[in-house]
Order: structure tokens, then sequence, then C-alpha cells
């Protein structure tokens, strides 16, 4: 019965796929390519840049491990927040989206502290040559993925404090995470690619 | 691993997808993840591992990025047609960035600066 009224809140493709999973996929797919765009352009000019600073002299390598490993650990609070929600444990999958939504909001922290830092004490900015300019749109579009991720997190967190969240809309708390996913794994590329290989 | 449909009002028959697994198999992957960008950063810090600092990221980053699509996107256990919409962008992505790196020659400028890597 519980599948069967899950189901009716949901709608399918002819394929018999979900179509809010298909087309979510789809943008991911789509999300891949536009930063994969935006990596590419950073490894292409990193190198051109004709005056400092140079990725080697400012990168702080501490301080996004830090990073690298709280977004690791909110995809893990996000699979147990949707394990919650799919198991009508509501409590639990409010715990686990709050820390979650927390989790983001200490790297977007570090990352607002990092560009800080970067503009008063170096003097890196997105005018000051290739490096800073590359670096700041792949980082900052990065940054902004997650600010959008936190809101979502957080008006599931106020669903579900009204609720309205149960194991009938657990799709909803299954594509946020598709998303907060996504944008883990682009930093798992972004911290390997642009800080550990300089 | 127990399988799961559901069915629609219309008498459609929606396309079968695997259970998702429970919290200690997301707590092992987490622990895996946790341990390999541990030994990321030792590689980075590592003078001895310059030589392999480039490919052994690689390959690490690789691992972390696959452990958290299968397991945590569920795509090991979601439809196969899922994998294929989220490949077909991830291969464009990858041709981007190689073709760009190719025509740039960012490949030859990277191995000067890094001849040992």
């Amino acid at each position: 019965m519980a599948t069967a009224a899950a189901a009716a809140d949901h709608h399918y493709t002819t394929t018999g796929l979900n179509s809010r999973k298909m087309l979510f996929w789809t943008f991911l797919g789509s999300e891949c390519m536009f930063f994969g765009s935006l990596i590419s352009t950073y490894l292409v000019y990193k190198n051109h840049s004709t005056t400092g600073p140079y990725p080697h002299e400012v990168l702080n390598i501490p301080l996004t491990s830090i990073s690298a490993f709280v977004l690791l650990m909110s995809s893990l609070t996000m699979v147990l927040a949707l394990a919650g929600v799919q198991r009508d444990r509501i409590g639990q999958a409010k715990l686990w989206l709050a820390a979650t939504a927390f989790l983001g909001m200490i790297f977007i922290g570090n990352q607002v502290y990092e560009f800080h830092h970067f503009v008063t004490s170096e003097g890196l900015t997105l005018q000051k040559n290739l490096f800073g300019a590359s670096f700041f749109v792949l980082t900052g579009f990065h940054g902004a993925h997650v600010t959008v991720g936190v809101i979502w997190l957080l008006s599931l967190l106020i669903m579900a404090f009204s609720g309205k969240l149960s194991s009938k809309n657990s799709l909803d708390v299954e594509i946020a995470g598709l998303y907060w996913h996504f944008v883990d794994i682009v930093w798992i590329g972004i911290f390997t690619l642009i800080y550990l290989i300089q | 691993m127990s399988e799961a449909a559901h069915s629609t009002p219309q008498g459609e028959h929606p396309a079968k997808e695997h259970a998702h697994p429970g919290a200690g198999e997301y707590l092992r992957i987490a622990a895996i993840l946790t341990v390999i960008t541990a030994v990321e950063v030792a590689v980075f810090y590592i003078p001895a591992m310059a030589q392999w600092l480039v490919p052994t990221l690689l390959v690490l980053s690789a691992v972390k990025f696959v452990l958290v699509v299968m397991f945590y996107m569920h795509l090991k256990f979601d439809h196969p047609t899922f994998s294929w919409l989220f490949t077909l962008g991830l291969t464009i992505a990858a041709g981007i960035i190689i073709s760009l790196m190719l025509l740039f020659d960012a490949f030859v400028r990277f191995h000067n600066m890094h001849p040992a890597g």
C-alpha cells in the first residue's frame, strides 16, 4: 500500500523510469560539462600568468583538506537523512538534514575566509592575473552551487518540521541528495586538480 | 539485495530498482573516503612521492568519485539508464578538458614544469 501511495505521487516515463529523476540525472550530466569547461579553462590558463601571485604561493592545503573532509562527511549525513525519510524516521531525517546543511555552511565559511585572505593578504583578485580569474570563477561557481544546496536542504528541513515530509515524498530528499553529492564529487575533482596538483 | 517495483495508477509498470544500502554500508564508504583523503594529503607532503604524485592523486580521486556516485548517488542500485545519462555528460566533459589541454599545449607545459611526474 505504501509503495502504491508513493507511486501515485510520482510520474513515470514510458520507459518505466521516474520522470523527475530522469530529468535530474540529465541536468547533472549537463553540469558535468559546465564544470568540465571551467576546470579546463583553469588548467589551460593557470601557468600563463605573467605576474604573481602564483598557485603554489597562495593555495592553503590544510584549510582545503578540512573543507574536502567536511564535504565528504556531509555526503554521509545526506544519505543518512534519505535513509531516515525512506523508513519514515522523520526525527532522524531532521537531524541528518540539519547536520548536512551545517557542514555545507562550514564549507562555505572556509571558502569565504579563503577568498577574503587571497584578496586582502595575497593581493589575488579576479583581475590580477589569469590564475586569479580562472580560480575565482571555478571555485566561486562551485561555492554558489553549495550555497544553493544549503538553501535547498534548509527548505527540506522546514518541510520536515511542518510535517510535510514522509516516505511518500522521499523522492524530494533523494533528488536534493543527488544535487548535494554532485557538488561533493565536483569538489573531489577541484581538490585534486587545482589544489594538490599545483 | 531485494528489489522494489512500484505500480502506477495508470497501470504502467515502472522499472525495477534495487533497494538502497543501509547505514552500515554508508558508514563503511565514509571511512574509506576519509582514509583516501588522508592518503592524498599525505602523498602531497611526502617528497619521496613527488615522482608519483600526479598519477597517484588522479587514481585516488577517481576511486573517491566512483564510490560517491555508485553508493551515495545509488547508481549501482538504480536503473542503468541513469548511469548512461550521467556517463554521457561526464564523457563529454572529459573530452572538453583533454581537447582544450591538447589545443593549448597544457600537457607539454605541465610536463616541462614537472619533469619527474
